[in-house]
């Protein structure tokens, strides 16, 4: 794999994460960053159809004419988003009970879509695969991190395996249910976005506007 | 966009034409419709199988078998299901109730009959005429235990579960929600292990075979002789709580399965 291609995948991860730098498919990461096994289900499920909506866009970009092209992605990525969903109902069965529709949200995340339009529409095949998987490969990181924090202090386990004794079962810890709620999330990558963007000072925004300080009025008393 | 390459391959139209535009979304929707088609086909039994297995799961936690020491296959022969009309009582031939979808028979005015006000206890609005049952028999095929399907709804959502009686229809050996929405970490605390031990051994009816059953906000005194219809409400959880009350009481009631209680307790006595 040449250095170009692992710049596409590695990129998105946190140079250009598509949640932390560019504040995309943040609703999604507030449902489903609970239970760390949803977490990482979604994450899959995520990647997968980035990728290969991605790689199936791209073949067509060249036959798309431009009035439909919106549709014609939207096809192409709902269709793998409900192919993805069948196989998660036929093979986690229990997972895809506590994702209930959020699988099938994929089709509205912006990540997916961003990325169709912004680079599988000008790039060929490969690479374009290879943004779709490092693409998904960032949303993935940025849950994963916030999934461990909410169902450690949350829950006081790890993919349900009991890491911190629970007061209610005779331990020490006293879980914090705002974890467990979707808000926690929100406040989470508030704070992620925080700290990458302090040991990265580049991914900080410019001001849109300045506060204009006025010369103060000179007044005789 | 960046201009058209070279597509004479596809069509001699070119790209931004009409007939392109027309050939490029009958094509498109074809693929996509073959690929969705062929999998939902595909992976249905795969998904029906699950769905069967989960049901039996829930009702095999809720039975208690486990706990005598059984095997999950062993305690899946120990399971006789039917179907019943509710309102009769009665054994119902001719429905699979391996198959049999409550939450959706709950919804379908085929197969269920809308409760007025005054009957709606659970906040369900609609109840299926038919559903399935379980009874749990020894090794030896005796009556053991009884599994109700039951729900009703909470705060936020429909709460969804199984409530095993034991051999003197009286008694909860337990009470177990498998699908609900309530918050996480207040109403949520229905699936908490130690709220759920306290249902067992909670008796529902009083001599006369009235319902009742509480859940309180006051500790309760087990040594009261209201002590053993009483249920500690969950803290911060109100709403829930008189939900998973009023389900109770609508189940039990002559509404739910009350005909078939009062057969099966004519029968056994």
């Amino acid at each position: 794999m040449s250095y170009q291609h692992k710049k596409i995948i590695f990129e998105p991860i946190v140079d250009n994460n598509p949640v932390i730098l560019q504040v995309l498919g943040i609703c999604s990461a507030l449902a489903v960053t609970s239970k760390l096994s949803t977490t990482i289900t979604m994450c899959i499920a995520l990647t997968v159809v980035t990728a290969f909506s991605n790689a199936a866009i791209s073949l067509v970009r060249n036959h798309t004419p431009s009035s439909i092209r919106i549709i014609v992605q939207m096809t192409i990525i709902s269709s793998l988003v409900i192919v993805t969903d069948q196989f998660i109902k036929a093979y986690a069965f229990s997972i895809s009970k506590d994702l209930s529709v959020f699988v099938g949200l994929i089709i509205t995340n912006c990540i997916v879509m961003g990325r169709a339009e912004a680079y599988a529409m000008k790039h060929p095949p490969f690479p374009s695969f290879l943004d779709g998987l490092g693409n998904g490969l960032g949303y993935s990181a940025l849950l994963m991190v916030v999934g461990v924090i909410r169902e450690l202090f949350g829950s006081g386990s790890l993919f349900g395996y009991p890491i911190l004794p629970l007061d209610r079962d005779g331990g020490w810890y006293v879980p914090n249910g705002l974890l467990l709620l979707p808000p926690s999330a929100f406040f989470l990558i508030g704070m992620i976005i925080w700290v990458v963007r302090s040991w990265k000072p580049a991914q900080v925004e410019q001001p849109e506007y300045k506060i204009y300080h006025a010369p103060r009025p000179e007044v005789a008393s | 966009m960046s201009a058209p390459e070279s597509d004479s391959a596809v069509s001699a139209a070119p790209v931004e034409s009409a007939r392109r535009t027309l050939l490029v979304t009958l094509v498109l929707c074809l693929v996509c419709s073959v690929v969705v088609a062929g999998a939902a086909v595909l992976l249905r039994p795969i998904q029906e199988t699950n769905q069967k297995a989960d049901l039996i799961r829930n009702v095999i936690a809720v039975s208690g078998l486990l706990k005598e020491g059984l095997t999950e296959e062993q305690a899946l022969k120990r399971i006789d299901a039917h179907m019943i009309e509710l309102a009769t009582g009665d054994e119902v031939k001719g429905i699979d109730p391996d198959t049999f979808n409550i939450v959706k028979a709950g919804k379908d005015p085929e197969i269920s009959t809308e409760l007025t006000r005054r009957e709606d206890v659970a906040g369900i609005r609609r109840e299926p005429r038919y559903l399935p049952v379980y009874r749990i028999v020894g090794p030896n095929g005796e009556f053991k235990k009884l599994i109700l399907p039951v729900y009703g709804y909470g705060l936020w959502s429909t709460m969804y579960g199984f409530l095993a009686l034991e051999e003197d229809l009286r008694t909860v050996q337990g009470l177990r929600f498998y699908q609900h929405a309530e918050t996480p970490g207040l109403g949520g605390e229905i699936d908490n292990p130690k709220w759920r031990a306290q249902w067992t051994g909670k008796v529902l009816f009083d001599e006369n075979w009235k319902v009742q059953i509480e859940v309180t906000k006051v500790a309760v005194d087990s040594s009261s002789p209201e002590g053993h219809h009483q249920v500690d409400a969950l803290a911060g959880a109100t709403i829930t709580s008189r939900g998973v009350e009023n389900t109770l009481k609508f189940w039990l009631s002559d509404k739910g399965y009350g005909p078939y209680l009062s057969r099966l307790r004519q029968e056994r006595s």
